[in-house]
């Protein structure tokens, strides 16, 4: 057995083949990001800023630990992971964060905000996000998510709570997704799970004005 | 125990079954449902996606209605049960949100109005002891992989119900039925929820994945306790089949069907027909109840008669 100071002094070479540099004709790839820029440079833009305010969580907190990414069940359908989002956010890039498909993917499960160790609500930065890209105009690739919202709270807004019904014929018609699920329809109509008939609320008027008192304080 | 019902959209339309079944299970129980008057939508995902004064609002003029009737909220739609909690978290926590929600709506609100999810009500209030003394028809032998999707458990300071990584709440209900609640890794896992419209190619991915893991787990059945996660595994099973055509048909019942039917209850006053796929394998007296075989084709069953 080696004598313990020898330990450092040992001039064998490494058994592991060298790692791979950046350089010309070899990048370091990272393997998960499609949409993520590969050099990043601190932009102030008050985006952070903005951001931190309407999610009410610290962004800047977030020290890329991934345990969003790892727990997203979206994960492998987004352009950038959650905690890309996160980066890029943190680094003022208003651009390639509300143009990214991830915000509309995310189906808020809050697995991200539950296992932040930074007790960063990841979900609630999704939201504003959301919010940040309707209200900028952002260039968003898919529109479905940002349609079937709006159908959605259209819906609301008409009847006091949601008519499938017409709220998928809304959203077909602005998507142009005219044939999607088409096949459920008979299904759905013998199991008694869709109706041609709105059940409209006895509380429809307020439902609207709230809606209207709503849109003002966001301007605010 | 009286509670201020809150059904919400879905309960109307795709889960009429979590309704009728619901309200079956708590008249069984004693446990007294009374409507709230004129409700209205919660707002869901699209509303805090979309306007944060509106995603609290709109909960909230729904519990104003409730402290009026001066009775806590039963809800059995997880999104609701998330929204109306969430609602109240920001209320009693965030004084803006607060003087904000009361310009919205016209009225002062306080957050104290309590809301509980039916799985909460029957497990922790109405207690799994008098649920033992109330079964009729015990599912010996049935296994159970019980789905708790993501909004019964999370984020766990606002809907504070059970562990949040490992909840037990529904594997307890269904073991006092004497149903065996399998050990499986999906429980808290996501089906999509509400991507189930925009990206439907996604929810088949995660619902075929659930349910190949339930199956994997040795279950028989799901059972869920939210609108969406039924509509997404059940539904949405036969697209999920497109992508492993070796998926088993697998039902997928609310926890209230499946309680109904411990408790006696007629299958017609627990909307089982409304299943896309039917539970009658699990049920059928010629089948054997441990792997929906024929009784004399079972091997476990002809093992215990020679």
């Amino acid at each position: 057995m080696r004598a313990v100071e020898n330990l450092y002094q040992d001039e064998r070479p490494s058994p592991l083949t060298p790692l791979p540099q950046a350089g010309e004709g070899n990048q370091i790839q990272n393997p998960s990001s499609k949409n993520m820029p590969n050099e990043l440079t601190w932009q102030n833009t008050g985006f952070l800023e903005e951001v931190q305010r309407r999610s009410g969580t610290p962004v800047a907190a977030c020290f890329q630990c991934h345990k969003c990414s790892s727990g997203c069940p979206i994960g492998p359908d987004m352009d950038l992971l959650p905690s890309q989002v996160m980066r890029l956010t943190h680094l003022g890039l208003e651009g390639e964060v509300l143009t990214s498909q991830s915000i509309w993917m995310c189906a808020s499960c809050e697995a991200c905000t539950t296992r932040c160790p930074m007790e960063i609500d990841i979900a609630a930065v999704m939201d504003a996000l959301r919010i940040l890209a309707v209200e900028r105009k952002a260039d968003v690739p898919d529109q479905r998510g940002k349609q079937f919202n709006r159908s959605f709270l259209g819906s609301v807004r008409n009847h006091g709570r949601v008519f499938e019904a017409g709220m998928m014929a809304f959203y077909k018609l602005r998507t142009g997704e005219l044939m999607a699920d088409v096949d459920k329809v008979p299904k759905m109509l013998a199991k008694g799970k869709l109706s041609f008939l709105p059940k409209r609320s006895g509380s429809v008027k307020e439902v609207r004005e709230i809606f209207r008192r709503a849109e003002e304080e966001d301007k605010k | 125990m009286k509670y201020a019902y809150f059904p919400g959209c879905s309960l109307e339309s795709t889960a009429w079954d979590f309704d009728r079944s619901t309200r079956a299970v708590c008249r069984a129980l004693g446990i007294e449902l009374e409507e709230i008057p004129n409700w209205t939508c919660c707002g869901s995902t699209p509303a805090h996606s979309t306007n944060g004064a509106l995603a609290v609002a709109l909960p909230v003029f729904n519990l104003q209605k409730a402290q009026a009737m001066g009775r806590p909220v039963l809800t059995a739609c997880a999104s609701c049960y998330a929204r109306l909690r969430t609602a109240n978290h920001e209320v009693r926590n965030e004084p803006a949100q607060r003087e904000r929600v009361q310009r919205v709506t016209g009225k002062p609100y306080d957050g104290q109005v309590e809301v509980h999810h039916v799985l909460d009500v029957l497990v922790n209030h109405f207690g799994l002891d008098k649920v033992r003394q109330k079964i009729q028809r015990p599912l010996s032998g049935l296994r159970v992989a019980c789905y708790y999707g993501c909004l019964l458990s999370r984020p766990p300071e606002v809907v504070a119900f059970d562990n949040p990584e490992n909840p037990t709440c529904m594997d307890n209900l269904v073991a006092a039925m004497d149903a065996e609640p399998v050990v499986w890794p999906y429980k808290t896992e996501c089906c999509g929820a509400s991507l189930s419209i925009s990206n439907s190619d996604v929810v088949s991915r995660l619902g075929g994945k659930l349910v190949a893991m339930a199956r994997q787990a040795e279950a028989q059945c799901i059972v869920v306790a939210c609108p969406l996660c039924q509509l997404n595994l059940d539904l949405r099973q036969a697209d999920a089949r497109k992508i492993d055509a070796a998926l088993p048909e697998t039902p997928v019942l609310y926890i209230t069907q499946l309680l109904g039917l411990a408790l006696g209850l007629p299958a017609a006053e627990l909307g089982l027909d409304a299943l896309s796929v039917p539970a009658d394998s699990l049920f059928a007296a010629d089948k054997c109840c441990c792997c929906s075989e024929k009784t004399a084709a079972c091997p476990s069953t002809s093992r215990g008669a020679s």
